[in-house]
Formats: structure tokens, C-alpha cells, sequence
């Protein structure tokens, strides 16, 4: 059942400093962006947080640009914002091609980037992308920026290393050479949950992400190295599917996300040879 | 607050956390804007925000400050598709209609039964297998 | 000009379009209260303590010492209350009701219930209650299967199916003149006229039902507003002010019903030229744990256990039992998608034993005019199984296609089907369902109980009447459905609200149309003042059937389907993608075209969800997936292109010899689509089909050659 709204309560900062100072001062305050996650929660009654800040005003949180060779997308940055872009497009289409995955078109037109990461659910499509482009977040606070790679950011299921009094600020992505591989599996053609989700870059070294086979997306060093080392795509399956550690639950099973993971690797290698 | 609903600049009062599509039916007496699932699946709720179609059971009221809202009550009746749906079948129960037609109202001029399609995967029809409802687009866009 | 057979604006379509329609949720009363249910939260036991954990002040609380009648919530059988008194039989039994002014006090309610589990029944072969049993027999089986050169065996299963009306139920009761108007989202206002009646202990005129504009329905709108209506009733005569109360999409997905699952066993003899001999069928339904409506969902179910097809020698077994889990009921079809999909599975495995042309099969045994069903009724000359299936066949191009996908990572496959219209041979009778027309002067109006849940009953009702009485279709009004108005027309089900009310109708208007004889409306009216005509439902008079025997005339008419689906593998994610579903369907007459497609292709479209996507995962006696991000229903992106063909083989005792459509078309994608996947050449006997399953399918020729 819902979570009744007359308990809670939203401050309103005008500026990223602002909002910087108010987690500092007021916190533990919930972060809102386009709300697509925060609101099924409270609309689900599942949200013990009583206490949110309103980030969506912030304009400069929004911006996608290039700037000394580093794609850098805003924290705020809506998923329409990112399919429209052409830097992404140019840089980062896996990005676009996962954004296109999520929701509706609804959806896509609220929900952002940083929320995503923010969110932290282990089955967040735009996640597999940003680990195999080898993305870094820059997390900003009242005490500084700091930078973050982001597959260093998660510590376990839905736990990171973002502080309370600190904001995902932009994603920044390296230029990469390879070529990049996306692809979703999800409960249905479209407004689905992920139950397999793989993002790739074909280079030397190549990188691999998977989401929704562990408590966090994660990045597969040991099939990379398989890879890397000459090893064929049947060992390097073999490699992946103890590398991962997907479970059963109401939307699939262990053995479809571990086959079908083992799938999605030989689909990527043939396709990106 | 203040913001624009249906081409008219209204205040309304109300917890800033309390979600647009309460605001639109209780507030301000609009209830064309209909709740399916409250957790952003089925598009009944579509409202257009700055001409771009959100499901308001996920937008909190003070994110509406200066916006312009749109619902199907601001649809002027007369609209092609308003008429198309009822001819050719897009509308059954018509519970998910009003967010359809607003969804199916920022289409793209043209679109193509694919685009067509896609636009509309965040509106969940139960009764049409869709095909009313893309009959009726093609009608409208002949109008 | 007529207006039978042309696309006429549908009554309500306006208002539809343009936000003003008024469904329950749009509507309040001055003073008005909101209500919850506080439901039980283990599978089965014993209520042992409830403690109210929240400031109750200004709360209404309800329980079931509140009912002032018997606390059931009447329908067949009356074993199921509204409010649970001590026994708890599954995990979402309704125990206590509360109501507050605002909305928000109630979302903040704690009640904290204690138990004494009790260890649940979920398999429903080891049920320990059998609610219902029912066989049909003819001819002699062992003969049969004597005479076979072949017997050909399989177990299929079908899962649970969530109607997913779009609009959740909800309800208002008002107390109002020493009784209880009641507002909401529903197909049958009589059955809710009737079980407030039971619960309340009122007489008929003191209960009074008016069905708001329905978001849907499915048949999950059928017995379960009787429960939510009592409800209501219960709080708003404990409060004295009306009460509200809509169920949220989890709780609607948690505590309503569903389809029945079951597991349906086919033991078949053929000849090698493929003529059916004997077929055996043994059927188990899991009926929840209550009666509901479950022995006519079985009824219906064996009743369409054979298929359309032709033999003599068969024996169908049904049971249906308890389990602890939130009761089933009505979903479209009614029992007869889940044994058709067995059938039609199974004739598939019959035609790949025998090695062949799967449609020449199905000619070779389809039923035509002059044969006899599995209980005995004779076919009319409507009966067009073979036309439906040739017209599939020749417009898809079926055969060359089959041959020219094999081996590929597109299959083919089709089912034939039929479903009866209308309640069973004795159910109508026992219905004697009234429909009734009042001269205006304009033209008439309509008063049924029958109501609009998006099907179109308004409008197919008008043109029938508009045509019979000769005058236009703006001419006729049709009145809500509100008990104080309007006759008991018979539940909104069955496919019988063009077939049988829109015929007592099309009585009503031929007899107006003789009382008016030359005279204008307004002399009519001037002279003799208002006419109603109320006409009853009429047994055609050749039609006899037998509950005992279950032998005779089952259904008045039959519509007859025939569905071809294509659909492609991605053999990384065995995922299946229906592309294309033909659907071919005879519905007597097409009232209004329009319509009548629309119920084609959203049946369909509900079918092909049922087939591949829709899965309830229930654990501990709760669906686990009790939300539409996890029960996965069709987007535009998962829906196949339709193409819809409607044949018209007239009944001639349906209006303008119209048959019933609103069910028939969930009855075969499902089948269509598993048989495009054994083209595929993978052996799946269950739906849905998810990709896990498929994963998991043995491989077609080895499983065959075993």
C-alpha cells in the first residue's frame, strides 16, 4: 500500500551548492531526479526514507558534452536526452542502445542516467554499459569532487561507496576504439526488466559487463583474460559461466541467465569479428 | 504553485511530494487521467509535460512548477485521433484510452507502424490487441 | 438505412475519448469515507488474536460480527465469507475492514493478526476436497481403442491467468433509504443485487446496483465485485456514510481471482489414415480455496475437451479441487481455452505420429452439420469447422509456408477450435433471463442488465433493436445498468450478450413494432400511455439437454475458429516472437464489424499472452509477481500483427442469426503458437511457453522417436 505523502517532506534547493550544502546540513535526505524508481517504492509503500531532495530543477546536472577527449553526461541527464544525443551517438552508442531498452517512452522521458546508478539495482540496463566503457563518476559534495571509476563504486547489492553528504554529479567516458556490443534480455519486447543484460567492447584487451547474474553488475576479468590471451570463445565461455553467480527468482532462473549469458558472449565475439 | 494545465496558468495547493496524477484528479477536478498500476507500467497516467508524455503516478507535484501540463481533458474533443478512436475501434473499455490518445498525440508526424509501435510500448491495452489503435492513428494522421 | 452489420459510432465512444466518462474511482459522495482490507497473511490456520496498532479514532472498523445476514458471499455454493471468522483458507482472505475520512489515515492502519498455521494444500492432484466432478460419455470406449492402429497419449498444463483489466475493481455503497445503493466497476449487477441481498439480510428492494462505466473486465469482474461489494455495504452501514473502496493494482493481482490452472491427460486411438476412434480425457482443475464459479468453469471445460472433432467412442473425466490458495474463477473462455489447448497440442502430436499433413488431419475429423459432439447434440447446418480451417489454410498459404520455413528459425502452426455461446442447454433455462423496451418518443430505450465492459453491448444492442423496430440507430437510448431499472438480464459472460439477451431484445422490439401497428410513437404514447415491453428468455424448442447425463444439446450454437501462427526463435535467448496471427472466426453475424474484430483481436492478443508471457509465480499460496513490472502482459512490441477474418454461418435463433464472439478468440493462440514451436521442432506441452521452458524443451524427433 502506498506510502501516505502528508509524512514526508522535500527540500528545494536552486543550485547544485545548494543542494550540496542541505545533504551536508539536513541529511540523510533521498535524492530525487525523474523519480521513476523513488516513486514505485513509495507508491509500493516500500520506502522507509521519510526525508528528499529535489534535484530536478538543476539545470547544470543536465548537460551532455565532449570536453578534452572525455564524453561527459550529466547526472540529470534524462534517457530521451541521451538517445537525441549526438556525442552519445557518436561515442557511446551502446549507451543510447541501452537507453532505448528502458521503459516506455514515459520513462525514458524522466528517468536519468545518475538514477540509474543511483538506483544500483544490479538489473539497470545503462549499468553493463558503463562498466565495459570503463566509466568513472564524478561524485560531487560540499567538501569537492571526487572521481570514482565506476567499477569501483559498487561494494555489494544496491551498496556503493557514495557518501551520504555526496552526489552523483556526471559520468564520464573515455574515448573507446573498439567496437561496442549491447544486448538486453528481457521479460518481454519492451518495458521489461532484465533478466540477461550484456554490454562488450572488441578491443585488445576486450572488455565484457553483465547485469542481473550477480548482486551487482559486474565486469568479467577472467573471461576478458581468456580472451585476451588467444583463448578461444568456447573456453571463455566456460570461464563466464563460473565467473558468474545468477539465481532463481520470479522472473528467471539460474540456468537460463547462465546459458544465455554463455550465448550472449559467442553472439558478441561473432558478431564484432 | 503555479504552472500551466490545459493552456490556462492555474495555483494550486498541494504537498509538494504528492503525486501530479492525485493533484490532477483531486485538486483540479480532472479525472480523465486514469491509475492502472501506480508503478510507471501501464501508461494510463500519461499526461504531457512540456508536449512530452510521463506517467503522472511517478511525478511529484513541485516538479510541475512552471511546466506545462496537458491531459486529455485539454484535448479540445473535436481532436482527429479523439474522433479516429472511437470509429475504428481503438477505444473498448476505454480505460487506457485517455493516456493512449495522449501518448499517440506526440508521436511523430508520419511515424511509421514501427515507430508507431514503439512510441506506444508504455501504454498497456488489455482489450484491442492494439490494432484499433493503430487503425485509428492511421486514420487520424488521413484527416 | 439499417444500421445491422455498419460501423455506427459506439454509444459511449465520446465520452470515452475525451476523459468524461465516469468510472467508479471518478466518482464521491458529500461526507464520504475511504475503505481497506485487511487481509490474511499465511495460507491456512486459525485466527488466534487481532490487535489494532494504530490511534483508531475516527476510524470505522468492521468485521464480520458487523453482517447483519449471513456472512457468504452467495453465489453457487455458499462456503465462502466475506469476512473470514476464524478459519483461514488462503493468503489473502479478507478479515477486517476499516474506513477513514482520509485517505492517508488508512494508509498508515496497522493491524497485527496472530495465527495457528495450518500446513497448506497446493498440489491439487492431493487435494483432500473435490468440489466437482463431471463425465461425459459416448459410445464405447474400448471398442475404440479396439479398432485404433495407433494410441497416442500426453499430458499438457496450463498455468494461472491474471485478467488484468486495466481498471482495478472498486465499489461505492451508499445507505440510502434503509438500505444500500451500490456503485462499481462490474459485469453482473444481479449477481451483486444478489449476494448484498444474502449478506445484508435485505429484501431485494432495499439493495440497489448500478454498474459505473467498467475499465474492463474478463470475467474477473464477474463474482469477484459481489465480495468487494459487501464490503463496502458492510462499512457504510456500520458508518452511516458511504464508503469507497478501490483496490490498488497489488492487491487486485493478490486477492482476485484468476484462470484455473490445470493438467489435462489425452489418451487418443487413430487409424493410420487418420480417423479418431476413441478419445479419453481426463481433466484436473485447481480450483483456489473456494467453490466460486468452478464447477462451471469445469462444465464448460469438458464440454470443449474433445475439440471440434468427430468420434465416436469418448470419455471425458473433469474434477476440479481445493487448494489454499485466493480462489479462481471467470477469465474469457471459461475453461475451454485451458482443455483446447490440450486438444489441439495433442492433435498436433497425433498428426506427427502418424507423419501427417497436420490440416488434413484435422478435415479428416473436424465436425460437420449433421454429426454429433461428445454429448450427443446434433450440428446445424452453421457448423463451419472445416470452412474456418480451409479459409486459415488458403490464406496464409499454411502448407507451402510449412514447408518452406522447415528448418529454419520460423515455425508454423495452427489450432481448430469452437466455443459454445451462451450458458449450457439447462443454464439458460434456469437463467430466464429478461430484457425489456420502453417506447419513447423519440424511439426506445433498452433495459437489460447486460453492461458495457468495452465490448460494445451498448451499441450492438441499439442496432438490434434499431433494425428490428425499423427506425435509426440514434433513435434507441439504452438505460444503465441499475437493478432499479432494469430486469435481471443474466450475468455479462458467457458469449450471451449478443446471442441471448440481444434475441430477447430483438422479441421486444418485433412486439412493440406489432402494438405500434400504424400508429406514431406519440400517438401511441398519447393514447395508451407508457409501453414496456419484457420479454424472457425462450428454449428453442428442439433443444434438449441433461445435467444428470450430461447428454444432449450443450450450447444453443457454436462459433467456430480456426488461428495460424508464425513465430520466430532467437535461438541465443529462446525467446519466441509471434509474428503473425491469423485468426479466422464464424460468428453467425458481425452486429457491428467493428466490434466484432475488436473482440477478435483483443482475445487474441490475450490468448498469445497466455500462450508466451503470462506467468502468476505463486509462492507460499501468494502470487510472488503481484505487480505489472513482473506479471508480463503483451506490450504494442510483444503483439503480433492481427489479421482477422470473420465468416458469418448464421444461427437462426441468434439475432440476425448473430453467435456469440467475446470468448472464442483466447481459445486458440496459445495452441497455434505451441504448434509453430513443435515446427520449430522443440516438444512443448505447457504454457506459457517462456523462454526458460523452451530452453528447457526436448528436442522434437528425439522425443518422438521414443
Amino acid at each position: 500500500m502506498r506510502t501516505a505523502v502528508s509524512a514526508l517532506e522535500l527540500l528545494e534547493p536552486r543550485s547544485l551548492k545548494e543542494a550540496l550544502r542541505l545533504l551536508r546540513d539536513e541529511g540523510p535526505l533521498v535524492p530525487l531526479a525523474g523519480c521513476t524508481d523513488v516513486y514505485v517504492n513509495l507508491n509500493f509503500g516500500i520506502l522507509p526514507q521519510k526525508r528528499f531532495l529535489n534535484l530536478w530543477g538543476l539545470d547544470e546536472l543536465k548537460k551532455i558534452r565532449v570536453r578534452d577527449g572525455l564524453l561527459s553526461v550529466g547526472a540529470l541527464a534524462t534517457y530521451s536526452q541521451i538517445i537525441a544525443s549526438p556525442h552519445v551517438g557518436r561515442r557511446a552508442p551502446i549507451l543510447a542502445a541501452a537507453s532505448r531498452e528502458i521503459g516506455g517512452v514515459q520513462i525514458q522521458n524522466r528517468g536519468t542516467l545518475g538514477g540509474n546508478i543511483a538506483n544500483g539495482s544490479p538489473a539497470g540496463d545503462s549499468l553493463p554499459v558503463l562498466a565495459a566503457l570503463d566509466a568513472v563518476l564524478v561524485l560531487a559534495s560540499s567538501r569537492g569532487t571526487r572521481r570514482v571509476p565506476f567499477n569501483g563504486f559498487y561494494t555489494g547489492y544496491r551498496k556503493s561507496v557514495l557518501a551520504g553528504d555526496e552526489l552523483i554529479a556526471s559520468v564520464e567516458i573515455p574515448k573507446t576504439e573498439g567496437r561496442q556490443w549491447f544486448r538486453k534480455v528481457g521479460t518481454r519486447a519492451a518495458q521489461a526488466i532484465s533478466k540477461v543484460v550484456m554490454a562488450a567492447v572488441r578491443d585488445g584487451p576486450s572488455r565484457i559487463a553483465l547485469g542481473s547474474v550477480a548482486p551487482t553488475v559486474i565486469r568479467l576479468p577472467r573471461t576478458e583474460a581468456v580472451l585476451a590471451g588467444g583463448g578461444s570463445v568456447a573456453e571463455a565461455r566456460r570461464t563466464l559461466e563460473a565467473e558468474i553467480a545468477p539465481i532463481d527468482d520470479i522472473r528467471s532462473t539460474a540456468d537460463y541467465r547462465r546459458r544465455v549469458s554463455g550465448n550472449l558472449l559467442e553472439k558478441f565475439w561473432r558478431e564484432t569479428a | 504553485m503555479k504552472f500551466s494545465l490545459n493552456g490556462k496558468t492555474v495555483d494550486v495547493r498541494a504537498h509538494p511530494m504528492k503525486r501530479l496524477l492525485d493533484v490532477l484528479r483531486e485538486e483540479c477536478g480532472l479525472t480523465g487521467t486514469k491509475e492502472g498500476c501506480g508503478e510507471g507500467e501501464c501508461g494510463a497516467c500519461t499526461v504531457l509535460l512540456d508536449g512530452e508524455p510521463v506517467n503522472s503516478c511517478l511525478v511529484p507535484f513541485a516538479q510541475v512548477r512552471g511546466v506545462t501540463v496537458k491531459t486529455i481533458e485539454g484535448m479540445n474533443g473535436k481532436h482527429a485521433l479523439q474522433e479516429a478512436f472511437v470509429t475504428e475501434g481503438g477505444a473498448q473499455c476505454g480505460i487506457c484510452t485517455p493516456g493512449m490518445i495522449l501518448a499517440a498525440a506526440a508521436l511523430p508526424k508520419n511515424a511509421s507502424l514501427d515507430e508507431v509501435r514503439v512510441g506506444l510500448a508504455g501504454n498497456l491495452c488489455r482489450c484491442t490487441g492494439y490494432e484499433g489503435i493503430y487503425r485509428a492513428i492511421r486514420k487520424a494522421r488521413r484527416a | 438505412m439499417p444500421s445491422v452489420g455498419r460501423r455506427v459510432p459506439r454509444k459511449e465512444g465520446a465520452a470515452k475519448v475525451t476523459g468524461a466518462a465516469r468510472y467508479v474511482d471518478d466518482i464521491s459522495f458529500p461526507g464520504m469515507l475511504h475503505g481497506t482490507t485487511v487481509r490474511s497473511t499465511v495460507p491456512r490456520g486459525e485466527i488466534l488474536s487481532i490487535r489494532h496498532a494504530f490511534d483508531t479514532s475516527g476510524f470505522t472498523i468492521a468485521d464480520y460480527r458487523d453482517i447483519p445476514g449471513r456472512n457468504v458471499v452467495a453465489l453457487i455454493e455458499e462456503d465462502q465469507p466475506c469476512l473470514a471468522e476464524r478459519r483461514i483458507r488462503h493468503a489473502a482472505e479478507p478479515i477486517l475492514l476499516l474506513a477513514h475520512e482520509e485517505k492517508e489515515k488508512l494508509l498508515a492502519a496497522k493491524v497485527e493478526i496472530e495465527y495457528r498455521p495450518q500446513e497448506p494444500v497446493y498440489d491439487p492432484a492431493r487435494s483432500e476436497k473435490t468440489f466437482k466432478e463431471i463425465r461425459i460419455e459416448k459410445g464405447e470406449l474400448d471398442r475404440g481403442f479396439r479398432e485404433a492402429d495407433l494410441v497416442v497419449e500426453g499430458e499438457y498444463r496450463v498455468g494461472l491467468q491474471e485478467q488484468l483489466y486495466i481498471e482495478t475493481n472498486g465499489v461505492i455503497a451508499v445507505p440510502e433509504n434503509g438500505g444500500v445503493t451500490l456503485y462499481g466497476s462490474m459485469q453482473c449487477p444481479y449477481y451483486v443485487h444478489k449476494a448484498l441481498k444474502v449478506l445484508l439480510g435485505m429484501p431485494g428492494e432495499k439493495v440497489r446496483v448500478i454498474q459505473t462505466e467498467t475499465g474492463g473486465g474478463f470475467g474477473g469482474k464477474e463474482e469477484y465485485p459481489s465480495m468487494i461489494a459487501g464490503h463496502a455495504a458492510i462499512l457504510a452501514l456500520k458508518a452511516g456514510r458511504p464508503v469507497k473502496i478501490i483496490y490498488d493494482r497489488v492487491e487486485d493481482m493478490l486477492a482476485t481471482t484468476k484462470r484455473h490452472p490445470g493438467v489435462i491427460r489425452h489418451r487418443t486411438g487413430v487409424t493410420k489414415d487418420g480417423r479418431l476412434t476413441a478419445i479419453d480425457i481426463d481433466v484436473l482443475l485447481d480450483a483456489g480455496a473456494y467453490v466460486t464459479l468452478s464447477p462451471v468453469v469445469l462444465s464448460r471445460g469438458i464440454l470443449h475437451a474433445t475439440g471440434p472433432y468427430r468420434c465416436g467412442q469418448v470419455r471425458v473425466r473433469g474434477r476440479v479441487t481445493m487448494t489454499n490458495t485466493p480462489p479462481n474463477g471467470a477469465f474469457r473462455g471459461f475453461g475451454a481455452p485451458q482443455t483446447q489447448f490440450a486438444a489441439e497440442v495433442h492433435m498436433e502430436r497425433i498428426a506427427e505420429a502418424l507423419r501427417m499433413d497436420p490440416v488434413r488431419l484435422r478435415e479428416i475429423n473436424a465436425l460437420r452439420p449433421g454429426d454429433t459432439t461428445a454429448t450427443g447434440q446434433k450440428l446445424g447446418k452453421d457448423a463451419s469447422a472445416l470452412k474456418v480451417l480451409r479459409e486459415a489454410v488458403r490464406r496464409t498459404g499454411f502448407r507451402k509456408r510449412r514447408r518452406q520455413l522447415a528448418g529454419s528459425d520460423r515455425g508454423i502452426g495452427l489450432a481448430l477450435f469452437f466455443h459454445g455461446s451462451g450458458f449450457t442447454g439447462g443454464g439458460e433455462v434456469r437463467l430466464a433471463s429478461k430484457a425489456a423496451l420502453e417506447l419513447t418518443e423519440r424511439g426506445a430505450r433498452i433495459l437489460v442488465a447486460s453492461t458495457e465492459i468495452g465490448q460494445g453491448t451498448r451499441t450492438m444492442h441499439a442496432q438490434i433493436v434499431a433494425d428490428t423496430l425499423g427506425i435509426p440507430f440514434d433513435a434507441v437510448e439504452v438505460s444503465e445498468a441499475d437493478t432499479a431499472r432494469v430486469p435481471d438480464s443474466g450475468p455479462t459472460v458467457a458469449s450471451r450478450t449478443c446471442m441471448v439477451v440481444g434475441k430477447i431484445l430483438e422479441n421486444c422490439a418485433s412486439e412493440m413494432k406489432k402494438k405500434l401497428g400504424k400508429m406514431s410513437r406519440k400517438q401511441y404514447l398519447a393514447k395508451h400511455g407508457p409501453l414496456i415491453i419484457t420479454k424472457e428468455y425462450e428454449r428453442p424448442s428442439e433443444m434438449v439437454w441433461s445435467d444428470e447425463t450430461y447428454r444432449g444439446d450443450a450450447y444453443g450454437a457454436y462459433g467456430w475458429g480456426c488461428d495460424v501462427a508464425e513465430v520466430e526463435r532467437d535461438p541465443d535467448t529462446y525467446e519466441i516472437r509471434p509474428v503473425r496471427v491469423t485468426a479466422v472466426q464464424d460468428i453467425g453475424r458481425a452486429i457491428h464489424p467493428v466490434l466484432a474484430a475488436g473482440q477478435i483481436e483483443g482475445g487474441t492478443a490475450q490468448g498469445v499472452g497466455y500462450a508466451l508471457l503470462e506467468e502468476v509465480v505463486m509462492r507460499d499460496g501468494r502470487m510472488a509477481n503481484a505487480q505489472l513490472t513482473n506479471y508480463i502482459i503483451p506490450t504494442t512490441m510483444d503483439t503480433p500483427a492481427l489479421d482477422t477474418v470473420i465468416l458469418e454461418y448464421p444461427y437462426e435463433h441468434g439475432p440476425f442469426g448473430a453467435k456469440g464472439v467475446g470468448e472464442m478468440p483466447i481459445d486458440g493462440p496459445a495452441p497455434a503458437i505451441v504448434n509453430a514451436i513443435r515446427h520449430l521442432g522443440l516438444d512443448v506441452r505447457e504454457i506459457p511457453a517462456t523462454p526458460e521452458k523452451v530452453m528447457a524443451a526436448p528436442d522434437l524427433a528425439r522425443a518422438e522417436s521414443r
